[in-house]
């Protein structure tokens, strides 16, 4: 038999990045090379009366907003116009960017911010949900600090709750966490052949030359943004080198000069966007035999001083808000409130986790409340192919949790493990079930986005892939390869991607969203069809494919109507703990899954997402502590900061269950973010069941085990 | 003036005894393989090994390396036991964004040197102070069976495991 595209291959990028031959920013020395750091507030929220700067030393050079050239504006515009490139007269968080000292050696340039004063004058500032509700020190945004609100509502939820014999609710909580790319954020810019040129580590090049343009008054192609190979994003590198690029690209025009500016560890960990910490309140309406009749939602999301994405991350926290499951009436309310933090933005799941984690602990504890088994409850509610979504839109796939849930069960040896294990005996095992739609959110892709792809096959007959989606690890430059080779029927060794560069590749949207293998892969299989049916043609051919929505996706944008998604990906994850009685710590001894991606492009590929995936996700859940004392970073080295290591976590076991999706490459759909939605969720399950008590909320730390434990009669009696 | 072995080769810099050797070993000797991620010797990305043991360079300055010999990850690499390890990350698909693998690659080769028989728990402790964020680790462990495996061969002056089992 043919092996199928899911068989593994070696990825092309191994030796390079094993050996040391790729070329990652910092890597990179331009002749004649400025270094620069920037200038950050010290303050959460304050005026800026005055900022002095010592007489510099020559070649050294401070940049601020008066910099900016004429037509320019201080900003940097991503969905909105929101962020200011440079504070000038009003601080909004702790870190936000001042100005930047640029010059030959670094050494003298810390000397010089050192030697900077910028005299303040106080605010009072709104550092948290409930200060910032409460409109603390006045409103830093609007009138009422809410960056996003949304309303919804599925069936007759008013109905529901009158007719309710009993209403189960509890409140969630999630934190904030860091994204750790290995790589810290890194930019470089020059003038080449008259033009700005930015190469950048990022997930989304077209989005920094966006920025930059608009912040300079320039047209869009008169920046131009060169990718280099990226240590990681997870969403970090989404939005954020928009926010370092504007201020460098200033600093290049200023001095004439090729400028690198390079974040260190602190400092990125200290500024850069979050995950956003959130807080959502679910009620339940139960009959008197136990049923769900319906349900209500209040999520909040901590969005930090500027929108940047929250209003999106709300939306999938939202719409991801009900689960996997089939609630027959929903009303369901959103906010994205704005504090004088770090901004929150993108990061893996993208609101998803924390939806996915206050749903599963919240079915969970409402089958508790009535006596019912956890798992046997959540099973009765399960979507089905048809079922209506929280945006009355549809599930058009099969769904295959049942078999999902029966693989995974199997391997864990589920069943046996869980009447072993006695509430509160200290092990525990529990399960999650998790969707995440692929792409953007609602018609996004159609409306937004308008991804654009091209295939060349050169006079040598090579295939050249030119597309803007980016390897930042997820091994889009060997999956892509595959879905053009398959297509075609050549080795995938006869395929290139070019390096993204605006001046070059088309706009086919940014790395994000889990669309670039499903909807930008979809693309460019479509492109490989084009190509091969004018193959015989000699010399260079060029095809285009330009994205089209499926006919049966309907989506309002106003009203929030319809197919959020067109597809879903789906899986369940187990894990079980052991958790020390007295110390309160968690050792993770199991952790089982199975996914339905559609199909994979690459069986190693996708391990790789699944295992890194999990991981990250249990960081989440159990050790990644982020903590904030007015409006900044407790921990900020990753010493303070602690990353799952090698010997925090056993290996994952996976399974993938193929179900075609028919407008994905190969039938793949998502798998970069899914992955990651149900490790927290399936951690606390387990963790509860080990202690009897609930969980709600993450990260599990050994001190919040132990005030759960305090009001906990099962612990009290031991 | 400090004088070291680079790779193999005598070296000599004239770089301030305090400068970090991490610095030292990548903006004057072009070493980039040597990656920057935390430092503060917390992640393992500037592994190098120093008279064959593994160190983070960004704690480390140059005034110290006085008479050392120093390995990086190019050098490593253009080893045949180096080759090994990039052949056996590769098939393993160990290798997602790549920053920590230069540094991985290096610990695996300290471990490699005393230990051709890693059991799992060996690899994930030889490996613990070298910080990932891609992978989860196991793949990477998977990938330092395979070399593992190579060196052996290697060790047995090219007679693999594998054809005397099936001989």
């Amino acid at each position: 038999m043919k092996p199928t595209i899911s068989a593994a291959v070696p990825r092309v990028d191994s030796h390079g990045k094993t050996s040391g031959d790729s070329k990652y920013l910092a890597d990179y020395y331009f002749p004649d090379m400025l270094y620069a750091r920037t200038l950050r507030s010290t303050r959460a929220r304050a005026r800026i009366l005055a900022v002095t700067v010592p007489d510099l030393p020559v070649g050294y050079f401070y940049v601020d907003h008066t910099d900016l050239p004429p037509g320019g504006s201080n900003c940097v515009e991503m969905i909105k116009r929101d962020w200011r490139a440079f504070a000038a007269d009003l601080t909004s968080f702790h870190g936000e960017t001042i100005g930047m000292v640029v010059g030959p050696d670094r050494g003298e340039i810390l000397r010089i911010l050192d030697a900077i004063t910028v005299e303040y004058e106080d605010l009072e500032p709104a550092v948290d949900i409930d200060e910032a509700l409460a409109l603390k020190g006045g409103p830093i945004h609007g009138s009422d600090n809410i960056f996003a609100e949304i309303n919804l509502k599925k069936g007759d939820p008013d109905a529901a709750f009158a007719n309710a014999a009993r209403i189960v609710e509890n409140t969630y909580h999630s934190g904030a966490q860091e994204h750790v790319y290995l790589e810290p954020q890194a930019l470089a810019a020059c003038i080449v052949d008259g033009k700005l040129t930015i190469y950048a580590s990022t997930q989304c090049p077209f989005y920094i030359r966006h920025s930059v343009a608009t912040a300079l008054g320039y047209a869009e192609d008169q920046v131009r943004i060169r990718h280099t190979v990226t240590g990681g994003g997870f969403g970090g590198k989404e939005h954020y080198p928009d926010v370092l690029a504007v201020p460098l690209a200033v600093a290049v025009l200023k001095t004439g000069k090729p400028v690198q500016l390079v974040l260190s560890r602190e400092e990125d960990m200290e500024v850069t966007s979050k995950r956003h910490p959130s807080r959502i309140h679910l009620r339940t309406a139960l009959d008197a035999d136990g049923n769900i009749l319906g349900m209500e939602l209040d999520t909040i999301i901590d969005a930090g001083a500027y929108e940047s994405s929250s209003r999106v991350v709300l939306q999938r926290a939202v719409f991801t808000g009900i689960g996997v499951y089939d609630i027959p009436n929903v009303r369901a309310h959103g906010r994205a409130v704005c504090t004088n933090s770090v901004p929150a933005d993108a990061f893996r799941g993208f609101g998803a986790p924390q939806g996915l984690f206050a749903i599963e602990m919240h079915m969970s504890y409402v089958a508790r409340e009535i006596g019912a088994d956890e798992d046997e409850f959540r099973a009765r509610y399960f979507a089905r192919q048809g079922t209506r979504t929280i945006t009355n839109g549809h599930v058009y796939e099969q769904v295959m949790l049942p078999e999902l849930l029966e693989r995974v069960k199997r391997a864990a040896d589920y069943d046996r493990k869980k009447r072993a294990c006695v509430p509160g005996s200290g092990r525990g095992i529990g399960l999650s079930f998790v969707q995440h739609g692929s792409g953007f959110t609602g018609s996004g892709e159609r409306d937004i986005i308008k991804a654009r792809v091209r295939l060349r096959r050169t006079e040598s007959g090579v295939v050249e892939i030119c597309a803007s989606c980016v390897e930042i690890g997820q091994g889009i430059d060997t999956t892509h390869r595959k879905v053009v080779a398959d297509a075609l029927g050549i080795p995938y060794t006869e395929v290139r991607l070019l390096n993204t560069d605006t001046d070059l590749t088309p706009d086919s949207g940014p790395t994000c969203a889990s669309r670039s293998a499903s909807v930008v892969g979809y693309l460019i299989e479509q492109a490989a069809l084009k190509l091969k049916a004018r193959w015989t043609e000699p010399g260079l051919i060029e095809v285009e494919q330009q994205y089209a929505q499926p006919e049966e996706v309907q989506w309002d944008a106003e009203t929030m109507q319809g197919d959020a998604y067109p597809a879903y990906s789906w899986g369940v994850n187990c894990v079980e703990v052991q958790v020390d009685p007295v110390t309160h710590e968690v050792e993770t001894t199991g952790i089982w899954t199975a996914y339905e991606i559609g199909r994979a492009l690459d069986e190693l590929v996708v391990k790789g997402q699944i295992d890194g995936g999990m991981i990250q996700g249990l960081g989440y859940a159990h050790i990644e502590k982020l903590e904030r004392k007015d409006g900044r970073f407790l921990q900020t080295t990753m010493a303070d900061y602690a990353i799952p290591t090698s010997l925090d976590y056993p290996s994952v076991h996976s399974e993938l269950i193929d179900n075609p999706y028919p407008y994905g490459p190969s039938g793949a759909k998502g798998a970069g973010e899914v992955v990651l939605d149900g490790a927290a969720p399936a951690f606390a399950m387990a963790v509860q069941h080990a202690i009897g008590a609930p969980v709600c909320r993450i990260p599990v730390t050994p001190e919040y085990l132990l005030e759960v434990s305090a009001h906990d009669p099962v612990h009290a009696q031991r | 003036m400090t004088r070291f072995t680079l790779n193999g080769k005598p070296v000599t810099t004239s770089a301030h005894p305090m400068a970090r050797l991490l610095d030292v070993l990548r903006d004057e000797f072009r070493m980039t393989g040597v990656k920057e991620g935390c430092g503060e010797g917390e992640c393992g990305a500037c592994s190098i090994l120093r008279d064959g043991k593994l160190v983070n360079s960004c704690i480390l300055s140059v005034g110290m390396m006085e008479g050392a010999h120093l390995e990086t990850p190019e050098g490593i690499s253009a080893t045949p036991g180096g080759k090994a390890i990039n052949d056996g990350y590769a098939e393993a698909g160990a290798v997602q964004c790549g920053f920590c693998m230069t540094g991985m690659a290096v610990a695996t080769e300290a471990l490699l040197r005393e230990n051709l028989n890693p059991t799992e728990h060996e690899i994930r402790t030889a490996i613990s102070g070298n910080l990932c964020r891609c992978t989860g680790y196991a793949l990477i462990i998977d990938g330092i069976e395979r070399a593992a495996e190579k060196r052996r061969e290697i060790a047995a002056g090219g007679k693999t495991e594998r054809s005397e089992r099936t001989a």
